[in-house]
This record gives C-alpha cells, structure tokens and sequence, in this order.
C-alpha cells in the first residue's frame, strides 16, 4: 500500500514538474541561437519564469520518494514501475499541454514504456 | 533547408545532447561515490560523505554534465513537444545497454534485448511525428494581462 502511494508520488512528481517546466520554456521562448551567449540570455529568461519554480520541487519531491523506494524495493521492480510515467506524461501533454498526440507517437510511447521496463528487469 | 527539417534536425541533436549528458553524469558519479566509498547513515557518516563527496573532482565533472543534461532539455523543450522529447530521451537505456555490451564486455539477457528492440522501435516511431504541434505562445503573459 504505501509502495503504492509513493509510486503515485513519484509519477505524478515527476510528470508535473516536467509539464509544469515545458509550459514555462514555452513561455519563455527558444534561444535565437544555440550559443553560449544566447543560451544564457535564454536561462535567464527561464529563471523568471513561475512555471519553472512550479516544476523544480515537483521534481525533488519524486527524486526523493524515488530514494526512499529504493531503500523498500529492488530497482528491477522501481524503474519498470516507474515508466509508468511514459504513458502518464503523454496524457498530461495531450490533455494539459494540449499537444496533438498522433496515432504514431502514442505506439511509440507504449512501446517505449514496455521497451524501459524490461531492460529495468533485466 | 526547410524550416521543418531544420527544427527537425535542431530537436535531434539537443536530444543526443540530453542523452550524453545524462548518461555521463550518471557515471561520473557512480564512479565518484565509489571511489568515496558506502555511506554510513548517522550525523558523522552523512557528514563525512558530504565533505567527500564536495571535495572529489570526479563528482563534480558528473555534475557540470548534468547541468549539461538539464540545459539542454530546457532548450529543447522550449521549442519542442513534451511527448517528442520525453519518450526520445529513453533511447539513452538502449545506447547504455550497448555500450555495456561493446566496451564493458557484459553479457545481456534476451529479456533485456527485447526492451532494446521496443525501445529502438518505438523512439523511432515518436521520431517521425512533427517534433512541434502546439503553437508559440505569448513570451509575457503578465504583461498582456496588465
């Protein structure tokens, strides 16, 4: 029950953080040019940004209930349990990000999903 | 070169960025905290390890790559979907079961093979989808707001 709960903790975490992160980079708009003068003016665009202060505790929340799983379970049950988040992350973009996700790109997921779990199991 | 194309090409070599990054910052510190040694869990030992781990190069070089690794995903997800770039990102089990393979010499189960194969396979199906399918929104919504 509680590996459940902390499993929940640790997808849902990681998820929204990222999703709360690509909605800020979104926000804050692509570097003119991938150079090191560019990409820092870009950072610091980002380091305005709510969104991005919204995601980074998301973030440390599901590494930390990831620490603690590891010190219950095996990781060749935590990481195939954890790709969970491939489908659970696809939702949010779809349903949150509003991104169009084709038909492809869902195969793809599932795939990807299947394909991390099993090398995680060894 | 076609404005596609171009993102196209852009999206792929910042998600080899992420995967590289990633990837050697995870082994630069499993190979720092070996070298650190296991920690022991009570006031002394945590501070120990934390005075140890601050003061060894080889942590620190895994840190600027995941700083690399961090980044890079940013950047690239400025421009680039969320479900393109996150399933993408997962090709660096795959790449990390091959370099095992050819440099470490480890042997791989057919369990783990057929994770490679699906991983492979299913990168490359999210690979041929439009890297960009929402539209750019407003740099300074506060600021329209007001």
């Amino acid at each position: 029950m509680r590996v459940a709960l902390l499993l929940g903790v640790l997808i849902l975490g990681s998820t929204g953080g990222e999703i709360a992160i690509t909605h800020g980079m979104k926000a804050t708009g692509e570097p003119e040019r991938l150079r090191p003068r560019e990409l820092f003016e870009f950072l610091k665009r980002a380091m305005r940004n709510g969104w991005f202060w919204a995601g980074v505790p998301l973030m440390a929340l599901s590494f930390y209930s990831l620490l603690v799983l590891l010190s219950w379970r095996p990781i060749s049950f935590v990481i195939p349990a954890s790709a969970l988040s491939y489908v659970v992350g696809t939702l949010g973009a779809k349903y949150i990000l509003r991104e169009d996700v084709s038909p492809a790109r869902w195969i793809g997921v599932v795939l990807v999903c299947a394909g991390v779990a099993l090398v995680a199991a060894g | 070169m076609g404005h596609e194309l171009r993102i196209r090409i852009k999206t792929l070599v910042m998600i080899l960025a992420m995967v590289v990054c990633a990837n050697a910052g995870d082994l630069m510190l499993k190979r720092g905290m070996t070298q650190i040694g296991a920690v022991e869990i009570s006031a002394s030992g945590l501070q120990h390890a934390f005075l140890a781990t601050v003061t060894n190069g080889t942590i620190w070089i895994g840190i600027v790559f995941l700083a690399g690794f961090m980044l890079s995903y940013m950047t690239v997800l400025s421009w680039a979907d969320y479900s393109y770039v996150m399933p993408a990102g997962a090709f660096g089990y795959a790449l990390l079961t091959l370099l095992a393979v050819v440099f470490l010499h480890e042997s791989v189960s057919p369990r783990r093979w057929t994770g490679v194969v699906l991983i492979c396979v299913g990168v490359l199906l999210v690979g041929q989808t439009r890297p960009r399918t929402t539209e750019p929104v407003a740099r300074e919504p506060r600021e329209v707001a007001a």
